[in-house]
């Protein structure tokens, strides 16, 4: 089977294609230019210092993409700064063999905390319902390939909960939960970022329960502390979490490698060392 | 006003010299902003416009909610939802004529050029300029026993200016329905949902009315606008009570003041007003017109959005539909944050710039099917200017026969003019045909060509 990656890679450049021709983003050449290289120099970096066999530019390649489309800065220095720190957090914060945070989810986060200078806008995507399909599909087709669908399908099921929940206690119509649902933002953290096979819990019911746990906590940022992006930062809280999920309901480590095959995942699985990739 | 730099535009040299490249003749950003402003679009060209003022930093935030009831002020009653309780010493009343004054600096504008001779080896740009147009205690205990049996608190009260104002809280969204009704505020049928949703969110009621007598010691004839400071993370506008009952879209305009950049819509998407298209000189005569169905057109094509009409550090501006407001009106709107030092060393030497206030104007047209949510902002880190900006060119009034630049001068001007016709159609949905009827095309006819042979334009030639 074919590296899932590259049906995220086509996807991650037809979105952005579709943001800068028929939404009108403003990505910013210079600072795409800057993300991508800077990225791709440091995944050949860390690749070399760590003694890797082979550069693999595919998860640098997705993170780049994902910051291209999420990120926003005042300067490409930033921009470049934050591509550093990305690729620079899967190698350096790592525990129990795999890394701890998904990498462009770290460089986000971490960047908005420093700077005032980096943004990311979740309204952007409007909510047109189209769209909203369309990204599904192709979502949906990324989780299924990744195999590991389960984390996405949970996620979208309780922040589904949180929102029709918030919704019929305020006594809310229920065009407000959907015109909630149908944001491009959520379509693309759902099924691109918190699907990151890497960064989740080995076990399906840890899956789920971490997917679980993510709704929540970002439904109190949303609603209880009134922050934007809260699904970014709910993600990034949640994320330390997952060796301790891992720890209590152990299962065999996921690898690009060795996905997916029923009968290969019988067997014993290290974690990889061939490459140190993420998805976006 | 600014004058124009005296730097000659190289494309524009390019093309006039070589008789090449016609779309760089309508390519308005080679002249950058130095134009001259002529016309703006404020406000009241839009029935029912509601304008507020969002004065912004950290979790702290003025708002300015503009007034323009029309009728008696008996009639006057407004109902908004704040997040926090309100003090005295929060509320205040504001002046109308710096509200007038923030939509005037920012409103969308009509800049003028003027063909320079195409003869002239070493013309430059040159620019005329057009005169901006400016741009009892009884009474409480007795309230206050209804709204007990309502379920309804009343948790403070205060006259502020020409208002009488009470800051509620209620247990239940009928009971405040009713108290509401029954003391003369006027809530459209159904709002009883939105009242409790807002309760729900720990929301407390601002409700207003207009102190007569206050109103005929304090003189005006006019009620001015309420202003109200309070310390929330809630980044938010409250759109929905609104639409409950609304006759038809609304109007909103969001002027906001920050220290660090630009403010964006995070709901919904925030899309940048067309900017810098050439349109045909007559729309000088009716930029109005052309503002408000070239705004219809864009809620048509974008849905559910958000317009970006202005972004601009409050330092300048260029070209200026009027200027930029000053440290006492910011002050007056709320900027808390201004600093008395560089205040101190205005006074000694020049007159100092506003400093480290960010504009941002956003204009949406919503009802609650396009907007069921309330407004949610962020401020961004974005300080890059933007402006609704529209320029009109005049063309030089020599001869074809002047020289033989002039000729080739002509035939970009009557591309450049049908470009323009086109423009206006695109943006506007006018017909192109009475566009192109309005226009004065001053070219030269077939006969009086340069000499060219009538053929030569025949098939686009």
């Amino acid at each position: 089977m074919r590296d899932p990656r590259v049906y995220q890679i086509s996807i991650l450049s037809g979105l952005l294609a579709y943001g800068v021709v028929g939404l009108g983003f403003e990505v910013d050449g210079v600072d795409a230019a800057a993300i991508l290289g800077t990225a791709l120099a440091a995944q050949l970096v860390a690749t070399r210092l760590v003694g890797l066999p082979r550069f693999d530019p595919k998860s640098a390649l997705i993170s780049s993409l994902s910051l291209i489309l999420l990120l926003r800065a005042a300067s490409p220095w930033l921009a470049a700064a934050v591509a550093a720190g990305t690729i620079a957090s899967k190698f350096a914060i790592r525990r129990r063999g795999k890394h701890v945070f998904n990498p462009t989810n770290f460089g986000l986060a971490v960047a908005m905390l420093a700077s005032d200078r980096v943004w990311v806008s979740p309204g952007q995507w409007g909510s047109a319902a189209f769209f909203a399909f369309l990204l599904a599909g192709l979502g949906g087709l990324v989780v299924h390939r990744a195999t590991r669908s389960d984390v996405t399908w949970a996620f979208l099921g309780a922040w589904g909960l949180v929102l029709f929940g918030r919704a019929a206690w305020l006594g809310d119509p229920w065009t407000i939960p959907l015109h909630q649902l149908q944001s491009g933002a959520f379509l693309i953290f759902a099924f691109l970022m918190i699907s990151d096979p890497k960064t989740t819990p080995d076990a399906r019911s840890g899956r789920v329960v971490f997917a679980a746990l993510v709704a929540l906590v970002a439904g109190g940022i949303q609603f209880g502390l009134h922050r934007p992006n809260a699904l970014i930062w709910a993600l990034f809280l949640c994320a330390p979490a997952v060796p301790w999920i891992d720890r209590l309901l152990p299962a065999h480590r996921f690898s690009w490698g060795s996905a997916p095959s029923p009968r290969r995942a019988q067997a014993p699985i290290r974690p990889s060392t061939s490459n140190l990739p993420s998805a976006a | 006003m600014r004058t124009c730099p005296p730097v000659f535009p190289r494309r524009i040299t390019a093309v006039l010299g070589a008789g090449l490249l016609a779309a760089a003749l309508t390519a308005a950003p080679a002249l950058g902003f130095c134009g001259f402003y002529v016309a703006k679009a404020d406000t009241d060209l839009f029935n029912q416009a509601s304008k507020v003022v969002l004065v912004r930093d950290g979790d702290r935030t003025v708002l300015t909610m503009a007034n323009d009831f029309r009728g008696e002020p008996q009639e006057f009653a407004m109902v908004v939802p704040v997040p926090t309780f309100l003090e005295r010493d929060q509320i205040h009343v504001g002046e109308r004529g710096v509200i007038e004054h923030l939509d005037a600096y920012t409103a969308p504008r009509l800049v003028e050029y003027f063909d320079a001779d195409p003869c002239r080896q070493d013309f430059r740009e040159r620019l005329t300029s057009a005169a901006a147009p400016a741009a009892d205690q009884a009474e409480g205990a007795r309230l206050r026993r209804e709204a007990k049996k309502l379920g309804v608190t009343i948790e403070a009260e205060y006259t502020v200016g020409e208002y009488d104002i009470l800051i509620l809280s209620a247990k239940e969204s009928s009971g405040l329905e009713t108290w509401l009704t029954d003391n003369g505020y006027r809530i459209p049928a159904g709002a009883s949902k939105v009242l409790g949703s807002y309760l729900r969110q720990n929301m407390r009621f601002f409700v207003a009315k207009v102190n007569l007598e206050e109103q005929s010691k304090l003189g005006y004839t006019y009620l001015r606008p309420l202003q109200v400071a309070y310390e929330s993370p809630k980044f938010m506008l409250p759109i929905r009570l609104g639409t409950v009952n609304a006759n038809g879209p609304q109007e909103l305009f969001v002027f906001a003041l920050t220290r660090t950049g630009r403010v964006e819509t995070t709901n919904y998407r925030t899309v940048k007003l067309p900017t810098g298209a050439e349109l045909p000189e007559w729309v000088e005569q009716d930029f109005g017109d052309f503002y408000r169905d070239m705004f219809a057109r864009q809620v048509k094509r974008e849905g559910k959005a958000v317009f970006l009409e202005y972004a601009w550090d409050m330092a300048w501006c260029d070209p200026c539909a009027a200027d930029p407001l000053s440290r006492q009106e910011l002050q007056q709107l709320g900027v808390f944050w201004l600093d008395d030092r560089k205040a101190e060393l205005g006074r000694r030497g020049a007159p100092s710039p506003a400093q480290d206030v960010f504009v941002t104007r956003l204009h949406l047209r919503y009802t609650a099917d396009t907007f069921p949510e309330d407004l949610r902002f962020q401020e961004t880190g974005d300080r890059s200017n933007f402006q609704g900006r529209f320029v009109i060119r005049h063309p030089w009034k020599g001869s074809p026969r002047a020289c033989a630049a002039a000729g080739e001068y002509f035939r970009q001007l009557a591309r450049r003019q049908e470009k323009e016709a086109q423009s206006l159609a695109h943006l506007t949905g006018w017909g192109l045909s009475d566009i192109r009827d309005r226009m004065d095309l001053e070219g030269p006819t077939p006969a009086d060509d340069g000499g060219q042979p009538w053929w030569k334009k025949l098939w686009g030639g």
